[in-house]
């Protein structure tokens, strides 16, 4: 539908509004104007999703071109929208979680004087990520993909004054820019082989033109993955999200958990035919986002920061996100974005009504005891918890059994073992989390102790329809059942040609028998029980335990609370490394040795000038002589010859 | 289209000129008059640019609204003027600029107003006149009439503890490559008149001529050194770091956003079109140095605490993109290092006049006397970051569109060469970011920031126009760079026909050199 241009207009001229004008406006009013863009940007994509499901499913897709960007001779780009079943499910995501994301922000944000640059940035942000999902060429998804790095540098760095805020923005700034480098290449390479950037017309093409494994198609994928593992945090470009943390956390909860950083997943589902016709590149895409999912998740078990353990669990639940594609299980990659964007959302927005609650707070060993005081947060916050830790029937069960599954089924063995057991660690710090900050006994300093109150109800209604969503967000897709896979029906004709390409001559997608499934199933519940049962164990039962394994296993446990050290490893290598390496140059090439040449050749003629003046005296006499012994010389010279 | 009744292109140029003349007989006493006045006279070359822009044909390549006068015949030195899609987009940047140029030097400039305004026009006369001069006597003429403006604003109105040094090295920079121009300049014309018997210094006449690749190899190192000293390259460039910094604001900003067009401008006007089997041969040697600019103009970035040597230095590894651009020989490069140019120059134009806005308020340009400045000045802090994110090559701004066409086409002729270039987009996010951090990000330090006074209307009236260019650019180029396909066509297809039939290699290795020289020979 031409009129999609509306859904990124919306919060587009709510950014306008609140950036100009936003100082002169009340709190209420500046609410009012980014709440109420974001709700007609997503009754827009319901009204747009509506009409979707009107046209039969091979029909529903709309290319709206709105005019040319850019043309040099037989370059040309337009500025074009593609809209089908895998934006509209991005476009309702990033529109619903985003509406109700802003709802909680106004009670949230209530006291900060930036009020009005917040949901300026916010709404700029939304736009952002709306011209990225639904880009209809790599170029335009290109422009939203900076547009949400930008956002997400400006709300990094929205408390600016924080040195500690301002340095986590930059960071991710540039990280971003590290996988971006891949991205711009991955374009060019594109452009000079498929003659265009549209994204329809690059799949058509490459299904006539390239045979699964060419050497063109994997380099542009692998680029593109670059793009992509910096954009969702995986390894080794995730260093920059946990300390994308120093944000206000409904912009964690926004952006670093349940649409930017979620991407990267979205780019390699939309460019499934290329990654089909790449094994190589799956096979990458697959390894690391597995390796991610295991890695993040055991620096998450020992964090301290309610926050930090939610981003190391973002990062690696991303990691699940690209295994899924990784094997081929596009629909499953995308179904557990959306259901990880409903209950990681949910998480961090708990999150912030907890640190609300006790004036800042974020360290779960000072928190404790809640349950009582903040029944909404707790109730809430526990579904959101069992819906991640994959417990029936919670919507991150069905999501993740399916990535689980068809690791399984599609022959990547070591594979699912890591990530079954990366699941048995995700139960695990969900529920160290939980217990912490919820349940025995109070670790809350005295001083905040008799202000903690529950949240506002602005606060409060966003986290209830997300924790109904945590539970029944999966009900979409539920296996086994006749008719039960809604979802991936929905998806059907955006995945057909890639997984077309990978089922072609393999046993791929070969049916598991129905018991076979129910057994791997109840063995992903059984995981994840033991996982919260062994949390129970040692912070509810045992509360003195989990300091005696620390002690025990000291020097693991010293690797694990700091991050394996990469950062510092990054900081040592990288960035001092290089700006050492500037220093240097700057002191002996452009000041020793170019500027020396220049000033030099300045004192040489300066020098020269005074020396060679002393010939001038003025006398005739030594004129004479001089040309003499000129003549005398010349006569010389010519007799010489 | 050429139709217009009067001679549109010299009353552009001549306007500012004629300004002087009446600034000379305006009350000393009186500064306010005469900034209206210099107002008015770059307010009228703007509308002049303005009407030479709506009435040009996109779809012509060719000169328009030629002019033509003899004008000393006995040596055939003529007045000629006039203007294609190449010089189109700078010579409207440069009447753009005119009258920001004096709103910005409004209060900042406070000591012998008459005499800098002066400077000012007679410089935006040398300036239009580089672009338009289609005589190259007239365009020498050109060339270094505008120098002594620029070293005289840097000489006087400077900042009195390094002027003079910085002066006499940006003078004595350019001249010196200017002297290898006069006499490529020479040798042109008598080659001409040795093979063809006429006596004319006319570019096009020039563009005529067939020259043997012996007499094309010297000739592009002579203009060569000369427009790589202006653009500037590596390891050319250390001049600018000076000039910049020792400028006042317009001085630095007329430098940027103008001044060093012309070194790139000349290499596609000249190098490009008059030397084209030069050029493939220098090709790769001018990649390189264009690459090792942007890459070693990035790093010296990193090390910068003057925020205008940080800008300065960021130039030079810009206009490396730009030169990059132009020696890919492909249409998306030669378009992207055009449209960069112009980039380039709103960009970069702007963060000087920004720089200098806050020079006027603290005097002092070093990064580290500031911190937290977002706090006091708000205003003048978002369009900084805007400025920034142009520079930084953001999607939706108009840096994008140069920097990605240029690598583009680049990539196109070898992907490494794009992958290196591209390091520098990495690069400029982190020395342009680090510099806002510690500019405007933290706790403001010192009563003299807290105490900052915000943007003023005059202040946001002559950003907000430059701002508007960025966005307009970045998001709709299209009809920016169908004024100049044209035109740039031509001039590669110049390059590839020679590309074609003389079967050059672009490798670059000295057998080659002796075989092709001796060839020539025979």
């Amino acid at each position: 539908m031409d009129s999609a241009w509306l859904i990124p207009a919306f919060p587009f001229a709510g950014f306008v509004l609140n950036g100009l004008w936003g100082r002169r406006l009340s709190r209420k009013q500046v609410g009012m104007v980014a709440c109420g863009a974001m709700a007609l940007a997503f009754a827009t994509a319901l009204g747009l999703f509506w009409l979707l499901l009107r046209h039969s499913p091979d029909q529903r897709v709309w290319e709206p071109v709105y005019y040319t960007w850019m043309a040099v001779g037989d370059f040309s780009v337009n500025a074009s929208f593609l809209l089908d079943p895998l934006t509209m499910v991005m476009v309702l995501v990033v529109t619903g979680v985003g509406f109700l994301i802003h709802i909680y922000s106004t009670g949230y944000m209530h006291d900060d004087p930036g009020y009005a640059r917040y949901f300026a940035y916010l709404n700029l942000f939304a736009c952002a990520m709306l011209i990225l999902v639904l880009a209809g060429n790599l170029l335009v998804l290109f422009v939203g993909w900076e547009g949400v790095g930008l956002c997400s540098y400006l709300l990094i760095g929205f408390w600016y004054e924080k040195q500690s805020a301002s340095d986590a923005g930059k960071k991710a700034f540039i990280v971003n820019r590290i996988g971006d480098f891949g991205f711009l290449l991955a374009i060019f390479l594109t452009f000079w082989t498929f003659g265009t950037l549209d994204f329809r017309e690059i799949f058509h093409a490459a299904l006539l033109r390239f045979q699964p494994g060419d050497g063109v198609v994997t380099a542009i994928t692998l680029l593109l993955f670059v793009g992509a593992v910096g954009k969702s945090a995986q390894l080794p470009l995730y260093v920059w999200l946990p300390d994308a943390m120093e944000g206000p956390t409904p912009v964690s909860a926004l952006i670093h958990a349940a649409t930017m950083v979620t991407a990267g997943v979205y780019m390699v589902a939309r460019c499934s035919v290329l990654y089909a016709l790449a094994p190589l590149s799956m096979g990458v895409v697959a390894a690391v986002g597995c390796a991610t999912a295991v890695f993040a998740a055991t620096i998450g078990l020992v964090q301290n920061d309610i926050k930090r353990v939610l981003a190391y669990s973002t990062v690696s639940q991303l990691g699940y996100m690209f295994l899924g594609c990784g094997v081929g299980a596009y629909v499953a990659g995308i179904f557990h974005l959306m259901t990880h964007a409903f209950f990681k959302a949910l998480l961090f927005l708990g999150a912030g009504s907890v640190i609300h609650a006790l004036g800042g707070e974020q360290d779960i060993r000072r928190m404790g005891g809640l349950r009582r005081q903040l029944p909404v947060t707790f109730w809430t916050f526990l579904a959101a918890s069992l819906a991640i830790s994959g417990i029936v029937p919670f919507a991150g069960f069905f999501s993740k059994d399916e990535i689980l599954f068809e690791t399984l089924v599609t022959g990547h063995g070591v594979l699912y073992v890591l990530a079954l057991g990366g699941a048995a660690l995700t139960a695990f710090y969900m529920f160290r989390l939980v217990f912490r900050t919820f349940l025995g006994e109070s670790h809350v300093d005295p001083e905040s102790a008799h202000h903690v109150h529950e949240a506002p109800l602005s606060m409060a209604v966003p986290l209830m329809v997300l924790a109904v969503l945590s539970l029944v967000g999966g009900w979409v897709q539920v296996p086994m059942l006749e008719n039960g896979k809604r979802l991936g029906r929905f998806l059907a004709p955006v995945f057909e040609d890639a997984e077309g390409l990978l089922t072609e001559g393999t046993a791929h997608g070969s049916h598991a028998s129905l018991w076979t499934e129910g057994v791997f199933m109840a063995l992903s519940v059984v995981v994840a029980l033991a996982g919260i049962g062994l949390a129970y164990r040692w912070y509810v039962a045992d509360p003195t335990r989990p300091e005696r394994v620390a002690a025990r296993f000291s020097r693991a446990y010293r690797w694990l609370l700091n991050k394996y050290y990469v950062d510092e490893l990054y900081q040592a290598v990288v960035v001092e490394l290089l700006k050492r390496l500037a220093e240097t140059v700057h002191e002996w090439v452009d000041r020793a040795a170019i500027d020396a040449v220049v000033d030099g050749a300045g004192a040489f003629f300066r020098h020269a000038g005074t020396h060679l003046r002393r010939i001038q005296t003025g006398l005739v006499q030594h004129y004479a002589l001089s040309i003499l012994a000129g003549a005398c010389l010349l006569i010389l010279a010519a007799l010489a010859v | 289209m050429d139709n217009v009744f009067f001679p549109i292109l010299t009353a552009m140029v001549f306007t500012p000129l004629l300004g002087a003349a009446i600034l000379v007989f305006v009350d000393r006493e009186n500064p306010t008059l005469q900034r209206w006045v210099t107002l008015l006279a770059m307010a009228a070359v703007f509308v002049f640019a303005l009407i030479v822009y709506g009435g040009f044909d996109p779809t012509r390549t060719g000169m328009q609204y030629e002019e033509w006068a003899p004008w000393v015949p006995a040596l055939g030195i003529s007045y000629h003027l006039g203007v294609d899609g190449i010089s189109l987009l700078l010579v409207a940047l440069t009447a753009f600029l005119g009258p920001i140029c004096v709103l910005a030097c409004w209060r900042d400039i406070q000591e012998h107003v008459k005499e800098f305004l002066v400077c000012l026009l007679l410089l935006q006369t040398g300036m239009l006149g580089v672009f338009l001069a289609l005589d190259l006597v007239l365009f020498y003429l050109f060339w270094e009439v505008m120098l002594i403006p620029m070293a005289l604003l840097i000489l006087v109105w400077g900042h009195p503890a390094r002027r003079v040094y910085a002066a006499v090295k940006f003078f004595l920079y350019t001249m010196a490559g200017s002297v290898f121009m006069l006499v490529g300049i020479l040798v042109l014309y008598f080659y001409q008149a040795k093979t063809t018997g006429t006596y004319s210094f006319d570019l096009m006449d020039f563009m005529a001529l067939r020259l043997p690749f012996r007499l094309q190899l010297w000739l592009f190192a002579a203009f060569g050194i000369a427009f790589a000293i202006k653009v500037p390259m590596f390891p050319f460039h250390t001049w600018l770091p000076d000039a910049h910094t020792e400028a006042p604001t317009v001085g630095s900003v007329v430098l940027a956003a103008v001044l060093l067009k012309m070194g790139t401008y000349g290499f596609l006007r000249f190098n490009l079109s008059l030397f084209p089997e030069a050029s493939i041969f220098f090709a790769p040697l001018m990649v390189v140095l264009a690459l090792a600019g942007i890459v070693y103009g990035a790093f010296m970035c990193l090390v910068q605490k003057d925020l205008k040597r940080l800008i300065a230095y960021s130039s030079v590894s810009h206009l490396g993109f730009v030169m990059l651009g132009l020696f890919t020989f492909t249409l998306q490069g030669l378009q992207g290092s055009l449209i960069q140019m112009i980039n380039h120059g709103l960009s970069t134009g702007a963060l000087f006049l920004l720089v200098g806005m806050i020079y006027e308020r603290r005097h002092t340009r070093m990064i580290a006397d500031f911190g937290g400045l977002s706090t006091p000045v708000p205003r003048l802090a978002v369009f900084f970051m805007i400025a920034t994110l142009a520079s930084i090559g953001l999607p939706g701004l108009n840096g994008f569109v140069g920097e990605f066409l240029i690598l583009l086409g680049t990539f196109k002729v070898k992907p490494l060469w794009a992958a290196v270039g591209a390091t520098g987009v990495i690069l400029a996010a982190w020395y342009m970011l680090w510099m806002v951090q510690r500019v405007f990000f933290g706790q403001v330090q010192s009563d003299e920031n807290r105490l900052m006074a915000d943007l003023v209307p005059r202040e946001v009236a002559l950003l907000v126009p430059v701002v508007a260019c960025m966005v307009w650019i970045g998001v709709a180029p299209t009809p920016f760079l169908k004024k100049s396909e044209p035109a740039v066509g031509r001039v590669l297809a110049r390059v590839q026909r020679v590309q074609h039939t003389a079967h050059l290699n672009s490798t670059w290795n000295p057998e080659c050199l002796v075989s092709w020289y001796l060839a020539d020979r025979k």
